[in-house]
Protein backbone atom coordinates (compact mmCIF):
# COMPACT_ATOMS: atom_id res chain seq x y z
CA UNK A 1 0.00 0.00 0.00
CA UNK A 2 1.45 3.28 -0.86
CA UNK A 3 1.77 5.92 2.28
CA UNK A 4 0.09 9.21 1.92
CA UNK A 5 -0.30 11.38 4.28
CA UNK A 6 2.13 13.54 3.77
CA UNK A 7 3.30 17.20 5.13
CA UNK A 8 4.28 19.43 1.75
CA UNK A 9 4.83 22.37 4.14
CA UNK A 10 5.22 24.22 7.52
CA UNK A 11 5.92 27.23 9.29
CA UNK A 12 6.70 28.63 12.75
CA UNK A 13 5.80 32.34 13.21
CA UNK A 14 9.45 33.88 14.52
CA UNK A 15 7.73 37.51 14.02
CA UNK A 16 4.21 38.44 14.67
CA UNK A 17 2.13 38.05 11.28
CA UNK A 18 -1.30 38.66 9.81
CA UNK A 19 -1.94 36.49 7.07
CA UNK A 20 0.31 32.48 6.84
CA UNK A 21 0.11 31.32 2.82
CA UNK A 22 0.76 27.99 1.48
CA UNK A 23 1.02 28.57 -1.97
CA UNK A 24 2.16 26.91 -5.17
CA UNK A 25 0.55 23.28 -3.53
CA UNK A 26 1.02 20.59 -5.94
CA UNK A 27 -1.91 18.87 -7.52
CA UNK A 28 -0.90 15.39 -6.91
CA UNK A 29 -2.85 14.50 -4.15
CA UNK A 30 -6.35 14.16 -3.02
CA UNK A 31 -7.04 16.26 -0.16
CA UNK A 32 -5.40 19.20 1.82
CA UNK A 33 -5.48 19.23 5.43
CA UNK A 34 -4.23 21.99 7.26
CA UNK A 35 -2.95 21.96 11.18
CA UNK A 36 -2.99 25.05 13.07
CA UNK A 37 -2.13 26.15 16.36
CA UNK A 38 -2.99 29.53 16.61
CA UNK A 39 -2.16 32.72 19.03
CA UNK A 40 -3.71 35.45 18.04
CA UNK A 41 -4.06 38.89 19.82
CA UNK A 42 -7.12 39.82 18.58
CA UNK A 43 -9.85 37.63 20.47
CA UNK A 44 -11.84 37.32 17.59
CA UNK A 45 -12.29 34.97 14.51
CA UNK A 46 -10.34 32.42 12.41
CA UNK A 47 -10.29 32.69 8.63
CA UNK A 48 -9.03 31.16 5.67
CA UNK A 49 -9.31 32.08 1.84
CA UNK A 50 -8.67 29.98 -0.88
CA UNK A 51 -7.01 30.86 -4.15
CA UNK A 52 -6.32 34.28 -2.73
CA UNK A 53 -9.75 35.40 -4.18
CA UNK A 54 -11.61 37.70 -1.97
CA UNK A 55 -15.03 37.94 -4.27
CA UNK A 56 -17.81 36.80 -2.03
CA UNK A 57 -17.43 32.93 -3.35
CA UNK A 58 -17.85 31.67 0.24
CA UNK A 59 -20.65 30.34 2.84
CA UNK A 60 -20.77 28.52 5.88
CA UNK A 61 -22.53 26.35 8.68
CA UNK A 62 -20.87 26.72 11.96
CA UNK A 63 -21.17 24.53 15.23
CA UNK A 64 -20.51 25.95 18.43
CA UNK A 65 -20.60 24.28 22.17
CA UNK A 66 -19.03 26.42 24.77
CA UNK A 67 -19.20 24.12 27.90
CA UNK A 68 -22.95 25.26 28.90
CA UNK A 69 -25.14 25.22 25.75
CA UNK A 70 -24.57 24.87 21.79
CA UNK A 71 -25.67 27.07 18.89
CA UNK A 72 -25.48 27.04 15.20
CA UNK A 73 -24.74 30.60 12.81
CA UNK A 74 -24.50 30.56 9.23
CA UNK A 75 -22.82 33.08 6.40
CA UNK A 76 -23.53 33.72 2.89
CA UNK A 77 -21.79 34.99 -0.04
CA UNK A 78 -18.91 36.28 2.07
CA UNK A 79 -14.80 37.01 1.38
CA UNK A 80 -13.76 33.96 3.05
CA UNK A 81 -15.00 31.77 5.48
CA UNK A 82 -14.63 32.23 9.05
CA UNK A 83 -14.11 29.13 10.77
CA UNK A 84 -14.28 30.33 14.64
CA UNK A 85 -17.36 32.80 15.54
CA UNK A 86 -17.61 32.39 18.74
CA UNK A 87 -14.52 31.02 21.32
CA UNK A 88 -12.37 33.83 19.70
CA UNK A 89 -9.11 33.67 19.44
CA UNK A 90 -6.08 33.88 22.69
CA UNK A 91 -2.30 35.11 22.93
CA UNK A 92 -1.89 32.68 25.32
CA UNK A 93 -3.50 29.94 24.97
CA UNK A 94 -2.91 27.98 21.00
CA UNK A 95 -6.05 27.23 19.59
CA UNK A 96 -6.05 23.75 17.87
CA UNK A 97 -7.37 24.34 14.24
CA UNK A 98 -7.58 21.29 11.39
CA UNK A 99 -8.96 21.92 8.12
CA UNK A 100 -9.99 19.12 5.78
CA UNK A 101 -10.21 20.60 1.90
CA UNK A 102 -11.56 17.64 -0.03
CA UNK A 103 -10.78 17.05 -3.92
CA UNK A 104 -9.14 20.32 -3.95
CA UNK A 105 -7.41 19.60 -7.28
CA UNK A 106 -10.90 19.29 -9.22
CA UNK A 107 -11.64 21.66 -11.71
CA UNK A 108 -15.69 19.77 -12.13
CA UNK A 109 -17.46 20.71 -8.57
CA UNK A 110 -17.52 23.41 -5.90
CA UNK A 111 -14.96 22.99 -3.16
CA UNK A 112 -16.53 21.98 0.37
CA UNK A 113 -14.26 21.80 3.31
CA UNK A 114 -14.63 20.59 7.18
CA UNK A 115 -13.14 22.55 10.11
CA UNK A 116 -12.78 21.82 13.59
CA UNK A 117 -11.47 24.22 16.28
CA UNK A 118 -10.53 24.22 20.11
CA UNK A 119 -9.71 26.64 22.78
CA UNK A 120 -9.67 25.01 26.06
CA UNK A 121 -10.54 27.76 27.64
CA UNK A 122 -13.43 29.27 24.96
CA UNK A 123 -15.55 26.83 23.23
CA UNK A 124 -15.47 23.83 20.73
CA UNK A 125 -16.58 24.52 17.07
CA UNK A 126 -16.81 22.95 13.73
CA UNK A 127 -17.68 24.18 10.03
CA UNK A 128 -18.64 23.09 7.02
CA UNK A 129 -17.75 25.30 4.26
CA UNK A 130 -19.05 25.76 0.02
CA UNK A 131 -16.23 27.32 -2.04
CA UNK A 132 -18.38 28.28 -5.18
CA UNK A 133 -15.37 27.81 -7.74
CA UNK A 134 -14.78 24.81 -9.72
CA UNK A 135 -10.93 26.22 -10.02
CA UNK A 136 -8.35 23.67 -8.67
CA UNK A 137 -6.87 24.77 -5.30
CA UNK A 138 -3.64 26.10 -5.70
CA UNK A 139 -3.27 28.78 -2.48
CA UNK A 140 -4.55 28.30 0.99
CA UNK A 141 -4.31 31.69 3.06
CA UNK A 142 -5.08 30.86 7.32
CA UNK A 143 -5.53 34.61 8.88
CA UNK A 144 -7.32 36.09 11.76
CA UNK A 145 -9.06 39.44 12.82
CA UNK A 146 -5.86 40.30 15.17
CA UNK A 147 -2.04 39.84 14.83
CA UNK A 148 -0.75 36.01 15.10
CA UNK A 149 1.63 35.95 17.62
CA UNK A 150 5.37 34.47 17.62
CA UNK A 151 4.83 30.93 18.27
CA UNK A 152 2.03 29.99 15.77
CA UNK A 153 2.31 27.23 13.30
CA UNK A 154 0.58 26.29 10.69
CA UNK A 155 1.43 22.75 8.92
CA UNK A 156 0.16 21.80 5.64
CA UNK A 157 -0.59 17.83 4.71
CA UNK A 158 -1.39 16.33 1.42
CA UNK A 159 -3.39 12.99 1.39
CA UNK A 160 -3.18 11.39 -1.68
CA UNK A 161 -5.97 8.00 -2.70
CA UNK A 162 -5.29 4.99 -4.32
CA UNK B 1 -5.01 42.82 4.96
CA UNK B 2 -2.73 42.45 2.50
CA UNK B 3 -1.35 38.74 0.90
CA UNK B 4 2.07 41.11 0.73
CA UNK B 5 2.35 40.88 4.48
CA UNK B 6 1.66 36.95 4.16
CA UNK B 7 4.22 34.32 4.89
CA UNK B 8 4.90 31.87 2.54
CA UNK B 9 5.27 28.86 3.90
CA UNK B 10 8.67 26.63 4.03
CA UNK B 11 8.49 23.11 2.14
CA UNK B 12 9.88 20.30 3.71
CA UNK B 13 9.16 16.85 2.01
CA UNK B 14 9.19 14.07 4.95
CA UNK B 15 8.08 10.71 4.03
CA UNK B 16 5.09 9.02 6.01
CA UNK B 17 4.55 5.27 6.28
CA UNK B 18 1.57 5.11 8.85
CA UNK B 19 -1.13 6.61 7.12
CA UNK B 20 -2.21 4.46 3.65
CA UNK B 21 -4.47 4.58 1.10
CA UNK B 22 -6.15 1.36 0.60
CA UNK B 23 -9.00 1.87 -2.32
CA UNK B 24 -10.89 4.58 -3.82
CA UNK B 25 -14.75 4.10 -5.39
CA UNK B 26 -15.66 6.92 -7.42
CA UNK B 27 -19.13 6.95 -9.09
CA UNK B 28 -19.07 7.06 -12.53
CA UNK B 29 -21.58 8.78 -14.75
CA UNK B 30 -24.43 6.95 -14.39
CA UNK B 31 -24.69 7.06 -10.28
CA UNK B 32 -24.92 4.28 -7.69
CA UNK B 33 -26.88 3.70 -5.09
CA UNK B 34 -23.77 1.96 -2.80
CA UNK B 35 -19.99 2.73 -2.31
CA UNK B 36 -18.39 -1.14 -0.94
CA UNK B 37 -15.21 -2.07 0.65
CA UNK B 38 -14.47 -5.74 1.03
CA UNK B 39 -11.36 -7.91 1.92
CA UNK B 40 -10.08 -5.08 4.39
CA UNK B 41 -6.85 -5.93 5.48
CA UNK B 42 -6.75 -6.53 9.50
CA UNK B 43 -2.84 -4.89 9.32
CA UNK B 44 -3.70 -1.28 10.51
CA UNK B 45 -5.17 -0.03 13.85
CA UNK B 46 -7.85 2.42 12.39
CA UNK B 47 -9.51 3.13 9.48
CA UNK B 48 -10.58 6.21 7.96
CA UNK B 49 -13.23 6.71 4.84
CA UNK B 50 -12.81 10.78 3.53
CA UNK B 51 -15.88 11.22 1.89
CA UNK B 52 -17.43 13.74 -1.11
CA UNK B 53 -20.85 12.76 -2.04
CA UNK B 54 -24.25 14.19 -3.19
CA UNK B 55 -27.89 12.15 -3.02
CA UNK B 56 -30.39 12.69 -4.57
CA UNK B 57 -32.20 14.33 -1.29
CA UNK B 58 -34.20 17.65 -1.83
CA UNK B 59 -33.50 18.91 1.56
CA UNK B 60 -30.21 20.83 1.89
CA UNK B 61 -28.28 17.52 3.17
CA UNK B 62 -28.72 14.39 2.26
CA UNK B 63 -26.77 11.27 4.30
CA UNK B 64 -24.76 7.71 3.62
CA UNK B 65 -25.48 4.58 6.32
CA UNK B 66 -22.59 3.27 7.12
CA UNK B 67 -22.74 -0.81 7.36
CA UNK B 68 -20.04 -2.54 9.07
CA UNK B 69 -19.85 -6.52 7.97
CA UNK B 70 -22.83 -6.33 6.18
CA UNK B 71 -24.60 -6.04 9.63
CA UNK B 72 -27.42 -3.00 10.72
CA UNK B 73 -28.73 -2.82 14.14
CA UNK B 74 -25.90 -0.17 15.08
CA UNK B 75 -26.20 2.62 17.03
CA UNK B 76 -26.13 6.41 16.75
CA UNK B 77 -26.49 9.45 18.69
CA UNK B 78 -25.60 13.08 16.79
CA UNK B 79 -24.83 16.56 17.46
CA UNK B 80 -25.84 19.16 14.51
CA UNK B 81 -26.38 22.91 13.65
CA UNK B 82 -28.45 23.68 10.77
CA UNK B 83 -26.87 27.24 10.58
CA UNK B 84 -29.93 29.03 12.43
CA UNK B 85 -29.86 26.07 15.25
CA UNK B 86 -28.07 23.61 17.28
CA UNK B 87 -29.61 19.60 18.52
CA UNK B 88 -29.20 16.28 18.60
CA UNK B 89 -30.49 12.96 18.07
CA UNK B 90 -30.04 9.35 18.66
CA UNK B 91 -31.01 6.31 16.25
CA UNK B 92 -31.23 2.81 17.72
CA UNK B 93 -30.85 1.39 14.38
CA UNK B 94 -28.64 2.37 12.05
CA UNK B 95 -25.16 4.85 11.96
CA UNK B 96 -24.88 7.47 9.39
CA UNK B 97 -23.11 10.48 7.80
CA UNK B 98 -24.53 13.41 6.59
CA UNK B 99 -23.36 14.83 3.12
CA UNK B 100 -25.02 16.66 0.17
CA UNK B 101 -28.39 16.74 -0.72
CA UNK B 102 -28.72 18.06 -4.89
CA UNK B 103 -27.31 21.22 -4.90
CA UNK B 104 -23.76 20.98 -3.37
CA UNK B 105 -21.23 17.85 -2.60
CA UNK B 106 -20.84 17.34 1.16
CA UNK B 107 -17.85 15.91 2.91
CA UNK B 108 -17.55 13.30 5.73
CA UNK B 109 -14.53 12.12 7.22
CA UNK B 110 -15.36 8.59 9.33
CA UNK B 111 -13.13 7.03 11.37
CA UNK B 112 -13.37 3.13 12.73
CA UNK B 113 -11.34 2.65 15.52
CA UNK B 114 -9.73 -0.83 16.70
CA UNK B 115 -11.78 -2.41 13.72
CA UNK B 116 -9.74 -5.72 14.04
CA UNK B 117 -9.83 -6.32 17.71
CA UNK B 118 -12.23 -9.08 18.38
CA UNK B 119 -12.39 -8.34 21.80
CA UNK B 120 -14.05 -5.02 21.32
CA UNK B 121 -17.20 -3.83 20.06
CA UNK B 122 -16.73 -1.14 17.01
CA UNK B 123 -16.83 2.45 17.91
CA UNK B 124 -17.37 4.98 14.72
CA UNK B 125 -17.67 8.85 14.58
CA UNK B 126 -18.05 11.24 11.90
CA UNK B 127 -17.48 14.79 11.10
CA UNK B 128 -19.62 16.05 8.74
CA UNK B 129 -21.96 18.66 6.62
CA UNK B 130 -22.48 20.80 4.00
CA UNK B 131 -23.27 24.10 2.84
CA UNK B 132 -25.21 25.06 -0.10
CA UNK B 133 -24.98 29.11 0.35
CA UNK B 134 -28.16 29.79 2.24
CA UNK B 135 -28.76 26.27 3.89
CA UNK B 136 -26.87 23.60 5.50
CA UNK B 137 -25.60 21.20 7.76
CA UNK B 138 -22.37 21.00 10.01
CA UNK B 139 -22.84 17.41 12.51
CA UNK B 140 -20.60 15.09 14.53
CA UNK B 141 -21.90 11.80 15.12
CA UNK B 142 -21.04 8.84 17.44
CA UNK B 143 -22.03 5.33 16.41
CA UNK B 144 -21.51 1.79 18.11
CA UNK B 145 -21.38 -1.52 16.30
CA UNK B 146 -22.41 -4.19 19.30
CA UNK B 147 -19.50 -6.76 17.56
CA UNK B 148 -16.97 -8.10 18.28
CA UNK B 149 -15.97 -9.52 14.90
CA UNK B 150 -13.32 -8.07 13.04
CA UNK B 151 -14.28 -5.32 10.25
CA UNK B 152 -13.66 -6.88 6.77
CA UNK B 153 -16.05 -4.77 4.56
CA UNK B 154 -18.15 -1.50 4.77
CA UNK B 155 -20.83 -0.57 2.84
CA UNK B 156 -22.21 3.17 2.39
CA UNK B 157 -25.99 3.23 1.05
CA UNK B 158 -27.52 6.66 -0.25
CA UNK B 159 -30.95 7.73 1.76
CA UNK B 160 -32.16 9.08 -1.30
CA UNK B 161 -31.75 7.38 -5.25
CA UNK B 162 -28.03 7.51 -5.64
CA UNK B 163 -24.80 9.07 -5.21
CA UNK B 164 -24.05 10.41 -8.69
CA UNK B 165 -20.89 11.42 -10.63
CA UNK B 166 -18.10 12.29 -9.26
CA UNK B 167 -18.77 11.35 -5.27
CA UNK B 168 -16.03 9.77 -3.72
CA UNK B 169 -14.90 7.77 -0.97
CA UNK B 170 -11.60 6.57 -0.27
CA UNK B 171 -10.40 4.16 2.85
CA UNK B 172 -7.32 4.80 4.08
CA UNK B 173 -5.34 2.55 7.15
CA UNK B 174 -3.81 3.83 10.56
CA UNK B 175 -1.13 2.02 11.76
CA UNK B 176 -0.68 1.80 15.46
Amino acid sequence: MPSTYEPIATTTLSSTASIITFSSIPSTYTDLFLVVACLDNGGGRTRLRLNGDSATNYSRTNLVGNGSGSASYSGTNEAQFDLSVAAGTSSTNPTAQMISINNYANTTTNKTILSRYNLASGAVEMMTGLYRSTSAITSVSYFTQGTMQVGTTATLYGIKAA
Amino acid sequence: MSPILGIIASSRAVASNSYESIATVTIGSGGASTASFTSIPSTYQHLQIRVMAKTNDGNPYGNAAVTLNGAAGEYRHDLYGTGSAAGASASATSFISYIGGTAQFGVAIIDILDYADTNKNKTIRSICGVDNNGSGLAAMTSGLETSTTAVSSITLTSNSGNFPQYSSFALYGIKG
